[in-house]
Protein backbone atom coordinates (compact mmCIF):
# COMPACT_ATOMS: atom_id res chain seq x y z
CA UNK A 1 0.00 0.00 0.00
CA UNK A 2 1.19 3.21 -0.75
CA UNK A 3 2.07 4.99 2.75
CA UNK A 4 1.05 8.13 1.07
CA UNK A 5 -2.75 6.92 1.57
CA UNK A 6 -2.75 7.01 5.46
CA UNK A 7 -4.48 10.17 6.42
CA UNK A 8 -3.19 10.12 9.85
CA UNK A 9 0.33 10.75 9.08
CA UNK A 10 -0.35 13.32 6.49
CA UNK A 11 1.12 16.09 7.95
CA UNK A 12 4.29 14.62 7.92
CA UNK A 13 4.10 13.85 4.39
CA UNK A 14 3.13 17.34 3.56
CA UNK A 15 6.31 18.23 5.80
CA UNK A 16 8.34 15.98 3.59
CA UNK A 17 6.62 17.11 0.10
CA UNK A 18 6.67 20.74 1.03
CA UNK A 19 10.23 20.91 2.19
CA UNK A 20 9.45 22.74 5.87
CA UNK A 21 11.39 22.93 8.19
CA UNK A 22 11.45 20.19 11.47
CA UNK A 23 9.89 23.56 13.56
CA UNK A 24 7.27 23.82 10.57
CA UNK A 25 6.67 20.42 10.56
CA UNK A 26 5.77 20.27 14.38
CA UNK A 27 3.44 23.48 14.10
CA UNK A 28 1.57 22.19 11.54
CA UNK A 29 1.14 18.46 13.03
CA UNK A 30 0.18 20.13 16.11
CA UNK A 31 -3.14 21.68 14.62
CA UNK A 32 -3.78 19.14 12.41
CA UNK A 33 -3.26 16.88 15.49
CA UNK A 34 -6.59 18.82 17.26
CA UNK A 35 -8.31 18.72 14.11
CA UNK A 36 -7.71 14.41 13.66
CA UNK A 37 -9.40 14.64 17.33
CA UNK A 38 -12.13 16.09 16.77
CA UNK A 39 -13.66 13.43 14.05
CA UNK A 40 -16.62 11.54 13.75
CA UNK A 41 -18.11 13.98 15.83
CA UNK A 42 -20.63 17.45 15.89
CA UNK A 43 -19.14 21.04 15.99
CA UNK A 44 -22.13 23.32 17.43
CA UNK A 45 -22.80 26.61 17.01
CA UNK A 46 -23.49 28.44 20.73
CA UNK A 47 -23.88 32.05 21.65
CA UNK A 48 -24.30 31.68 25.68
CA UNK A 49 -22.47 29.95 28.34
CA UNK A 50 -25.70 27.95 28.58
CA UNK A 51 -26.31 27.00 25.03
CA UNK A 52 -22.36 26.26 25.20
CA UNK A 53 -23.08 23.59 28.75
CA UNK A 54 -26.34 22.23 26.73
CA UNK A 55 -23.95 21.65 23.52
CA UNK A 56 -21.31 19.50 25.47
CA UNK A 57 -23.80 18.11 27.63
CA UNK A 58 -25.54 16.61 24.45
CA UNK A 59 -22.23 15.33 23.04
CA UNK A 60 -20.58 17.97 21.02
CA UNK A 61 -16.75 17.68 20.41
CA UNK A 62 -16.13 21.31 20.22
CA UNK A 63 -17.95 24.67 20.56
CA UNK A 64 -18.41 27.31 17.84
CA UNK A 65 -18.43 30.13 20.39
CA UNK A 66 -20.19 33.32 18.02
CA UNK A 67 -22.88 36.94 18.86
CA UNK A 68 -25.95 35.53 16.77
CA UNK A 69 -26.31 32.28 14.78
CA UNK A 70 -26.21 32.49 11.01
CA UNK A 71 -29.89 32.68 10.96
CA UNK A 72 -30.28 35.62 13.23
CA UNK A 73 -27.13 37.21 11.25
CA UNK A 74 -28.83 36.77 8.11
CA UNK A 75 -32.14 37.69 9.18
CA UNK A 76 -31.34 41.21 11.77
CA UNK A 77 -28.49 42.32 8.55
CA UNK A 78 -26.20 44.74 9.42
CA UNK A 79 -22.09 44.12 9.68
CA UNK A 80 -21.35 40.92 11.59
CA UNK A 81 -17.76 41.24 13.05
CA UNK A 82 -15.28 38.82 15.82
CA UNK A 83 -18.12 38.00 19.22
CA UNK A 84 -17.73 40.24 21.54
CA UNK A 85 -14.71 38.93 24.18
CA UNK A 86 -16.66 38.39 27.29
CA UNK A 87 -19.22 35.97 25.68
CA UNK A 88 -16.15 34.12 24.11
CA UNK A 89 -13.95 33.88 27.60
CA UNK A 90 -17.39 32.87 29.46
CA UNK A 91 -17.51 30.06 27.34
CA UNK A 92 -14.23 28.78 27.91
CA UNK A 93 -14.84 29.05 31.27
CA UNK A 94 -18.08 26.90 31.56
CA UNK A 95 -16.96 24.11 28.91
CA UNK A 96 -13.96 21.65 28.87
CA UNK A 97 -14.18 20.97 25.41
CA UNK A 98 -12.29 23.13 22.75
CA UNK A 99 -13.92 26.38 22.15
CA UNK A 100 -13.96 27.86 18.51
CA UNK A 101 -14.37 31.38 17.40
CA UNK A 102 -14.99 33.48 14.09
CA UNK A 103 -12.56 35.93 12.24
CA UNK A 104 -13.50 37.54 9.31
CA UNK A 105 -11.99 37.09 5.85
CA UNK A 106 -8.60 38.72 5.81
CA UNK A 107 -9.10 40.12 9.44
CA UNK A 108 -5.41 39.06 10.81
CA UNK A 109 -6.07 41.17 13.63
CA UNK A 110 -9.24 39.70 15.12
CA UNK A 111 -7.26 36.45 14.65
CA UNK A 112 -4.48 37.71 16.36
CA UNK A 113 -6.78 38.83 19.50
CA UNK A 114 -8.64 35.58 19.43
CA UNK A 115 -5.27 33.91 19.24
CA UNK A 116 -4.15 36.09 22.55
CA UNK A 117 -7.20 35.20 24.27
CA UNK A 118 -6.21 31.43 23.86
CA UNK A 119 -9.18 29.64 21.91
CA UNK A 120 -8.37 26.37 20.51
CA UNK A 121 -9.47 26.73 16.47
CA UNK A 122 -10.18 29.99 14.75
CA UNK A 123 -12.78 29.79 11.86
CA UNK A 124 -11.76 32.21 9.15
CA UNK A 125 -15.41 32.69 8.19
CA UNK A 126 -17.24 33.34 5.13
CA UNK A 127 -20.13 34.04 7.73
CA UNK A 128 -19.10 37.26 8.95
CA UNK A 129 -18.71 40.29 6.65
CA UNK A 130 -15.18 39.91 5.47
CA UNK A 131 -12.90 42.55 5.82
CA UNK A 132 -10.51 41.83 3.06
CA UNK A 133 -11.91 41.13 -0.49
CA UNK A 134 -7.97 39.94 -1.80
CA UNK A 135 -6.39 38.73 0.98
CA UNK A 136 -6.91 35.53 3.30
CA UNK A 137 -5.19 35.40 6.75
CA UNK A 138 -1.82 34.19 6.37
CA UNK A 139 -2.61 31.48 8.61
CA UNK A 140 0.93 29.98 8.95
CA UNK A 141 2.08 32.89 11.04
CA UNK A 142 -0.05 31.89 13.52
CA UNK A 143 0.01 29.04 16.60
CA UNK A 144 -3.44 28.72 16.40
CA UNK A 145 -4.86 26.30 14.15
CA UNK A 146 -7.42 27.86 11.45
CA UNK A 147 -10.19 26.01 9.77
CA UNK A 148 -11.38 27.65 6.77
CA UNK A 149 -14.78 27.50 4.28
CA UNK A 150 -14.34 25.98 0.35
CA UNK A 151 -17.10 25.69 -2.21
CA UNK A 152 -14.62 23.01 -4.60
CA UNK A 153 -10.95 21.66 -4.50
CA UNK A 154 -9.00 24.94 -6.10
CA UNK A 155 -10.53 26.90 -2.75
CA UNK A 156 -10.02 24.15 -0.35
CA UNK A 157 -6.34 24.17 -1.54
CA UNK A 158 -6.01 27.54 -2.00
CA UNK A 159 -6.65 27.81 1.76
CA UNK A 160 -4.37 24.91 2.98
CA UNK A 161 -1.48 26.47 1.08
CA UNK A 162 -1.94 29.55 3.34
CA UNK A 163 -1.85 26.96 6.44
CA UNK A 164 -5.37 26.16 7.15
CA UNK A 165 -5.08 22.94 9.03
CA UNK A 166 -8.90 22.09 8.73
CA UNK A 167 -11.48 22.49 5.62
CA UNK A 168 -14.73 23.01 6.14
CA UNK A 169 -17.32 22.56 2.97
CA UNK A 170 -19.50 25.80 3.29
CA UNK A 171 -23.00 24.69 2.48
CA UNK A 172 -25.00 28.19 3.04
CA UNK A 173 -25.03 28.85 6.60
CA UNK A 174 -28.38 29.77 8.12
CA UNK A 175 -30.52 28.53 5.81
CA UNK A 176 -31.39 24.88 7.29
CA UNK A 177 -31.07 23.65 3.52
CA UNK A 178 -28.72 20.98 2.80
CA UNK A 179 -28.36 21.52 -0.71
CA UNK A 180 -25.36 23.81 -1.10
CA UNK A 181 -23.58 21.35 1.67
CA UNK A 182 -24.24 18.04 -0.44
CA UNK A 183 -22.98 20.19 -3.91
CA UNK A 184 -19.56 21.34 -2.34
CA UNK A 185 -18.74 18.52 -1.06
CA UNK A 186 -19.60 16.44 -4.03
CA UNK A 187 -17.82 18.75 -6.05
CA UNK A 188 -14.58 18.95 -3.44
CA UNK A 189 -14.82 14.42 -3.75
CA UNK A 190 -15.53 14.73 -7.78
CA UNK A 191 -12.77 16.68 -8.46
CA UNK A 192 -10.25 14.73 -6.36
CA UNK A 193 -11.43 11.14 -8.23
CA UNK A 194 -10.57 13.09 -11.52
CA UNK A 195 -7.12 14.67 -10.28
CA UNK A 196 -6.25 11.20 -8.75
CA UNK A 197 -6.96 9.61 -12.44
CA UNK A 198 -4.45 12.25 -14.52
CA UNK A 199 -1.11 11.53 -15.30
CA UNK A 200 1.36 13.44 -13.85
CA UNK A 201 2.11 15.30 -16.63
CA UNK A 202 -1.65 16.98 -16.45
CA UNK A 203 -1.25 18.33 -13.15
CA UNK A 204 0.34 21.89 -13.72
CA UNK A 205 -2.79 22.25 -15.72
CA UNK A 206 -5.38 21.54 -13.22
CA UNK A 207 -3.26 22.98 -11.19
CA UNK A 208 -3.57 26.15 -13.25
CA UNK A 209 -7.64 25.53 -13.82
CA UNK A 210 -8.05 24.70 -9.98
CA UNK A 211 -5.94 27.66 -9.35
CA UNK A 212 -4.12 25.70 -6.28
CA UNK A 213 -0.77 25.22 -5.44
CA UNK A 214 0.75 22.23 -7.81
CA UNK A 215 2.62 20.25 -4.83
CA UNK A 216 -1.05 20.27 -3.29
CA UNK A 217 -2.70 19.34 -6.02
CA UNK A 218 0.25 16.33 -6.71
CA UNK A 219 -0.45 15.55 -3.30
CA UNK A 220 -3.91 15.07 -3.91
CA UNK A 221 -3.18 12.88 -7.24
CA UNK A 222 -1.36 10.42 -5.13
CA UNK A 223 -3.69 10.23 -1.77
CA UNK A 224 -7.12 10.90 -3.17
CA UNK A 225 -7.85 12.92 -0.20
CA UNK A 226 -7.33 16.48 0.73
CA UNK A 227 -4.13 17.12 3.02
CA UNK A 228 -6.04 18.10 6.30
CA UNK A 229 -9.32 16.85 7.60
CA UNK A 230 -12.62 17.56 5.74
CA UNK A 231 -15.86 18.75 7.42
CA UNK A 232 -19.13 19.62 6.38
CA UNK A 233 -20.95 22.61 7.59
CA UNK A 234 -23.83 24.86 6.44
CA UNK A 235 -27.43 23.74 5.91
CA UNK A 236 -27.29 20.72 8.37
CA UNK A 237 -30.46 20.72 9.70
CA UNK A 238 -31.48 17.28 11.21
CA UNK A 239 -29.95 13.95 11.99
CA UNK A 240 -30.70 12.28 8.29
CA UNK A 241 -28.67 15.80 7.69
CA UNK A 242 -25.66 14.66 9.50
CA UNK A 243 -25.32 11.15 8.26
CA UNK A 244 -25.86 12.19 5.13
CA UNK A 245 -22.66 14.60 4.80
CA UNK A 246 -20.69 11.88 6.97
CA UNK A 247 -21.60 9.48 4.10
CA UNK A 248 -20.50 11.81 1.15
CA UNK A 249 -17.40 12.02 2.57
CA UNK A 250 -17.32 14.85 5.66
CA UNK A 251 -15.37 13.53 8.38
CA UNK A 252 -17.11 16.22 11.34
CA UNK A 253 -20.44 18.00 11.01
CA UNK A 254 -20.14 21.55 12.28
CA UNK A 255 -24.17 22.51 13.30
CA UNK A 256 -25.19 26.30 13.32
CA UNK A 257 -28.75 27.54 13.21
CA UNK A 258 -29.89 23.96 13.27
CA UNK A 259 -29.64 23.24 17.17
CA UNK A 260 -30.73 26.08 18.83
CA UNK A 261 -33.64 27.10 16.16
CA UNK A 262 -35.67 23.38 16.47
CA UNK A 263 -37.84 23.50 19.45
CA UNK A 264 -36.05 21.13 21.64
CA UNK A 265 -32.27 22.27 21.23
CA UNK A 266 -31.01 19.04 23.85
CA UNK A 267 -32.99 16.05 22.62
CA UNK A 268 -32.05 17.40 18.88
CA UNK A 269 -28.73 18.42 19.78
CA UNK A 270 -27.98 14.75 20.90
CA UNK A 271 -29.93 12.90 18.46
CA UNK A 272 -27.45 14.68 15.66
CA UNK A 273 -24.32 13.52 17.99
CA UNK A 274 -25.87 9.81 17.38
CA UNK A 275 -26.30 9.99 13.71
CA UNK A 276 -22.88 11.39 13.77
CA UNK A 277 -21.47 8.63 15.10
CA UNK A 278 -23.39 5.79 13.47
CA UNK A 279 -24.19 7.42 9.81
CA UNK A 280 -23.39 4.52 8.20
CA UNK A 281 -26.37 2.30 10.31
CA UNK A 282 -30.29 3.47 9.01
CA UNK A 283 -31.57 1.81 12.05
CA UNK A 284 -29.60 3.92 14.69
CA UNK A 285 -30.19 6.89 12.42
CA UNK A 286 -34.01 6.23 12.44
CA UNK A 287 -33.77 6.13 15.95
CA UNK A 288 -32.11 9.47 15.75
CA UNK A 289 -34.73 10.92 13.73
CA UNK A 290 -37.41 9.35 16.25
CA UNK A 291 -35.78 11.23 18.45
CA UNK A 292 -36.66 14.71 17.78
CA UNK A 293 -39.25 17.48 17.81
CA UNK A 294 -39.35 20.19 15.17
CA UNK A 295 -36.29 20.87 13.55
CA UNK A 296 -35.74 24.75 12.32
CA UNK A 297 -38.07 25.95 9.52
CA UNK A 298 -35.64 26.81 7.72
CA UNK A 299 -35.35 29.13 4.58
CA UNK A 300 -34.59 27.45 0.63
CA UNK A 301 -31.50 28.59 -0.71
CA UNK A 302 -33.60 28.91 -4.12
CA UNK A 303 -35.72 31.65 -3.49
CA UNK A 304 -32.88 33.54 -1.44
CA UNK A 305 -31.84 36.95 -3.49
CA UNK A 306 -28.47 36.21 -4.26
CA UNK A 307 -26.97 39.26 -2.53
CA UNK A 308 -27.87 37.19 0.99
CA UNK A 309 -25.70 34.24 -0.40
CA UNK A 310 -22.73 33.79 1.60
CA UNK A 311 -21.01 31.18 0.09
CA UNK A 312 -19.86 33.67 -2.43
CA UNK A 313 -17.60 35.07 0.04
CA UNK A 314 -13.81 34.12 -0.24
CA UNK A 315 -11.80 34.25 -2.87
CA UNK B 1 -2.62 -13.26 15.48
CA UNK B 2 -4.79 -11.41 17.92
CA UNK B 3 -7.85 -9.13 16.49
CA UNK B 4 -7.38 -5.79 17.95
CA UNK B 5 -10.41 -3.05 17.94
CA UNK B 6 -10.58 0.33 17.90
CA UNK B 7 -13.88 2.02 19.61
CA UNK B 8 -14.91 4.33 16.81
CA UNK B 9 -17.09 6.27 18.89
CA UNK B 10 -15.21 9.97 18.12
CA UNK B 11 -11.51 10.77 17.61
CA UNK B 12 -8.56 9.57 15.67
CA UNK B 13 -9.22 6.06 15.58
CA UNK B 14 -8.32 5.72 11.88
CA UNK B 15 -5.16 6.61 13.28
CA UNK B 16 -4.56 3.89 15.33
CA UNK B 17 -6.35 1.69 12.06
CA UNK B 18 -3.59 2.78 10.43
CA UNK B 19 -0.74 2.02 12.59
CA UNK B 20 -2.33 -1.48 13.39
CA UNK B 21 -2.24 -1.69 8.81
CA UNK B 22 1.46 -1.04 9.45
CA UNK B 23 2.39 -3.24 11.68
CA UNK B 24 -0.32 -6.17 9.92
CA UNK B 25 -2.10 -6.72 12.93
CA UNK B 26 -5.72 -7.64 12.67
CA UNK B 27 -8.32 -4.27 13.41
CA UNK B 28 -11.65 -3.46 13.18
CA UNK B 29 -13.79 -0.60 14.63
CA UNK B 30 -15.55 -1.30 17.34
CA UNK B 31 -18.95 0.90 17.53
CA UNK B 32 -21.35 -1.65 19.33
CA UNK B 33 -21.25 -4.88 22.25
CA UNK B 34 -21.93 -7.04 19.08
CA UNK B 35 -18.38 -5.79 17.72
CA UNK B 36 -16.72 -5.93 21.40
CA UNK B 37 -17.36 -9.47 21.73
CA UNK B 38 -15.61 -10.47 18.75
CA UNK B 39 -12.49 -8.81 19.67
CA UNK B 40 -8.96 -9.79 21.65
CA UNK B 41 -8.38 -6.20 22.73
CA UNK B 42 -8.87 -2.58 22.47
CA UNK B 43 -7.54 0.76 21.86
CA UNK B 44 -9.46 3.95 22.90
CA UNK B 45 -8.45 6.78 20.36
CA UNK B 46 -7.44 9.96 21.37
CA UNK B 47 -10.74 12.57 20.98
CA UNK B 48 -13.14 14.21 23.10
CA UNK B 49 -13.61 11.72 26.58
CA UNK B 50 -16.79 13.76 27.41
CA UNK B 51 -18.21 13.30 23.99
CA UNK B 52 -16.88 9.25 24.48
CA UNK B 53 -18.19 9.06 27.60
CA UNK B 54 -22.10 9.68 27.01
CA UNK B 55 -21.82 7.81 23.53
CA UNK B 56 -20.80 4.90 25.53
CA UNK B 57 -23.46 5.27 28.30
CA UNK B 58 -26.15 6.42 26.07
CA UNK B 59 -25.53 3.06 23.62
CA UNK B 60 -25.70 1.12 26.52
CA UNK B 61 -21.59 0.19 26.24
CA UNK B 62 -20.64 1.49 29.91
CA UNK B 63 -21.40 -2.32 31.36
CA UNK B 64 -20.02 -4.23 28.19
CA UNK B 65 -16.94 -2.15 27.99
CA UNK B 66 -16.11 -2.28 31.98
CA UNK B 67 -16.51 -6.16 32.08
CA UNK B 68 -14.52 -6.01 28.46
CA UNK B 69 -11.61 -4.49 30.55
CA UNK B 70 -11.70 -6.66 33.48
CA UNK B 71 -10.97 -9.48 31.02
CA UNK B 72 -8.68 -8.22 28.07
CA UNK B 73 -6.12 -5.58 27.18
CA UNK B 74 -7.22 -2.39 26.51
CA UNK B 75 -4.71 0.69 25.42
CA UNK B 76 -5.80 4.16 25.86
CA UNK B 77 -4.35 7.46 24.34
CA UNK B 78 -4.91 10.61 25.91
CA UNK B 79 -9.18 10.83 25.54
CA UNK B 80 -8.85 6.84 26.53
CA UNK B 81 -6.39 7.09 29.41
CA UNK B 82 -8.52 9.75 30.81
CA UNK B 83 -11.47 7.44 30.24
CA UNK B 84 -9.30 4.23 32.06
CA UNK B 85 -8.40 6.24 35.25
CA UNK B 86 -8.78 6.05 38.01
CA UNK B 87 -9.58 9.05 39.33
CA UNK B 88 -10.33 12.61 36.83
CA UNK B 89 -10.52 16.01 37.68
CA UNK B 90 -10.44 19.50 35.83
CA UNK B 91 -13.65 18.94 36.09
CA UNK B 92 -14.03 16.32 37.85
CA UNK B 93 -15.89 13.18 35.54
CA UNK B 94 -16.72 9.45 36.10
CA UNK B 95 -14.12 7.02 34.81
CA UNK B 96 -13.77 3.06 34.30
CA UNK B 97 -10.98 2.63 36.90
CA UNK B 98 -9.37 0.51 34.71
CA UNK B 99 -5.92 2.07 35.79
CA UNK B 100 -4.79 2.99 39.02
CA UNK B 101 -3.88 6.79 37.91
CA UNK B 102 -5.22 10.12 38.78
CA UNK B 103 -5.40 12.84 35.67
CA UNK B 104 -6.36 16.39 35.46
CA UNK B 105 -7.63 17.03 32.11
CA UNK B 106 -6.35 19.34 29.49
CA UNK B 107 -3.48 19.68 32.37
CA UNK B 108 -0.85 21.13 30.24
CA UNK B 109 -3.55 23.21 28.73
CA UNK B 110 -4.83 24.59 25.84
CA UNK B 111 -4.31 24.22 22.39
CA UNK B 112 -1.82 26.77 22.49
CA UNK B 113 0.02 24.58 24.93
CA UNK B 114 -0.03 21.62 22.74
CA UNK B 115 3.45 20.51 21.93
CA UNK B 116 5.79 17.77 20.30
CA UNK B 117 8.87 16.30 22.50
CA UNK B 118 11.53 13.40 22.01
CA UNK B 119 11.28 11.48 25.03
CA UNK B 120 13.70 8.30 26.41
CA UNK B 121 11.71 5.25 28.13
CA UNK B 122 12.87 5.08 31.89
CA UNK B 123 15.46 2.30 32.38
CA UNK B 124 14.57 -1.25 31.61
CA UNK B 125 11.74 -0.46 29.42
CA UNK B 126 13.88 1.46 27.00
CA UNK B 127 16.03 -1.89 25.59
CA UNK B 128 12.36 -2.93 24.67
CA UNK B 129 11.08 0.60 23.10
CA UNK B 130 14.50 2.14 22.28
CA UNK B 131 14.84 5.82 22.69
CA UNK B 132 13.99 8.64 21.08
CA UNK B 133 10.02 8.37 20.95
CA UNK B 134 8.51 11.15 19.70
CA UNK B 135 5.62 12.52 21.71
CA UNK B 136 2.40 14.54 20.44
CA UNK B 137 0.45 15.81 23.01
CA UNK B 138 -2.22 17.85 22.19
CA UNK B 139 -4.77 19.34 24.88
CA UNK B 140 -2.88 16.46 26.89
CA UNK B 141 -3.88 15.22 30.65
CA UNK B 142 -1.97 15.40 33.22
CA UNK B 143 -1.22 11.92 34.75
CA UNK B 144 -0.66 13.21 38.53
CA UNK B 145 -0.53 10.03 40.53
CA UNK B 146 0.22 6.50 39.95
CA UNK B 147 -0.50 3.64 42.29
CA UNK B 148 1.12 0.90 43.74
CA UNK B 149 1.39 -1.95 40.96
CA UNK B 150 1.52 0.93 38.21
CA UNK B 151 4.20 0.92 36.00
CA UNK B 152 5.74 4.44 34.56
CA UNK B 153 7.54 3.34 31.42
CA UNK B 154 8.03 7.01 30.21
CA UNK B 155 8.17 10.57 31.94
CA UNK B 156 8.14 13.96 30.85
CA UNK B 157 9.34 16.85 32.93
CA UNK B 158 9.25 14.13 35.35
CA UNK B 159 5.46 13.23 34.68
CA UNK B 160 4.37 10.00 34.18
CA UNK B 161 3.32 9.93 29.93
CA UNK B 162 3.22 6.44 29.70
CA UNK B 163 2.25 3.88 32.20
CA UNK B 164 1.41 0.21 32.27
CA UNK B 165 -1.25 -1.39 34.97
CA UNK B 166 -1.47 -5.05 34.31
CA UNK B 167 -2.73 -6.03 31.28
CA UNK B 168 -3.06 -2.18 30.74
CA UNK B 169 -1.54 0.76 28.85
CA UNK B 170 -2.01 4.13 28.67
CA UNK B 171 -0.44 7.38 27.05
CA UNK B 172 -1.15 10.95 27.87
CA UNK B 173 0.07 11.52 24.57
CA UNK B 174 -1.06 10.18 20.74
CA UNK B 175 1.41 7.72 19.02
CA UNK B 176 -0.52 7.02 16.77
CA UNK B 177 -0.21 10.69 15.12
CA UNK B 178 3.65 9.94 14.22
CA UNK B 179 4.99 7.37 11.73
CA UNK B 180 6.50 5.32 15.12
CA UNK B 181 5.22 2.06 15.35
CA UNK B 182 7.19 1.15 18.42
CA UNK B 183 4.32 1.64 21.27
CA UNK B 184 1.99 0.18 19.31
CA UNK B 185 4.03 -2.92 18.57
CA UNK B 186 4.92 -3.43 22.13
CA UNK B 187 0.53 -3.10 22.98
CA UNK B 188 0.17 -5.99 20.32
CA UNK B 189 3.21 -7.64 21.68
CA UNK B 190 1.71 -8.17 24.79
CA UNK B 191 -2.16 -8.87 23.98
CA UNK B 192 -0.24 -11.83 21.82
CA UNK B 193 1.55 -13.24 24.92
CA UNK B 194 -1.35 -12.64 26.92
CA UNK B 195 -3.49 -15.29 24.71
CA UNK B 196 -0.93 -17.80 24.13
CA UNK B 197 -0.85 -17.97 27.95
CA UNK B 198 -4.81 -18.41 28.05
CA UNK B 199 -4.80 -20.93 25.81
CA UNK B 200 -1.88 -22.85 26.94
CA UNK B 201 -1.56 -22.20 30.24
Amino acid sequence: MDAMNGRPNFAEKISEFRRLSDEQRKDFKLKVGLAEMLKGGVIMDVTTPEQAQIAEEAGAVSVMALERIPADIRKEGGVSRMSAIKMIRGIQETVSIPVMAKARIGHFMEARVLEALGVDFIDESEVLTPADEENHIDKRDFRVPFVCGARNLGEALRRVGEGAAMIRTKGEAGTGDIVEAVRHMRTIMKEMRIIQGMRPDELPTAAKNHQAPLDLIEMVHRTGKLPVPNFSAGGIATPADAALMMSLGAETVFVGSGIFKSSDPMRHAKAIVKAATYWDDPFKVLEACEDIGEPMRGQSVAQTPEAELMAGRGW
Amino acid sequence: MPLIGVLALQGDFEAHLEMMRELSAPAREVRTAAALQEVDALIIPGGESTTMLRLLHRENLWQELARFGEEKPIFGTCAGAILMASEVSHPQQESFSMMDIAVIRNGYGRQLDSRIVLLHPEPGIEEVLGRDLEAVFIRAPIIQRVGPGVEVLVRYNGDPVLVRHGKHLAASFHPELTTDSRIHDYFVRRVAETLSFASNP
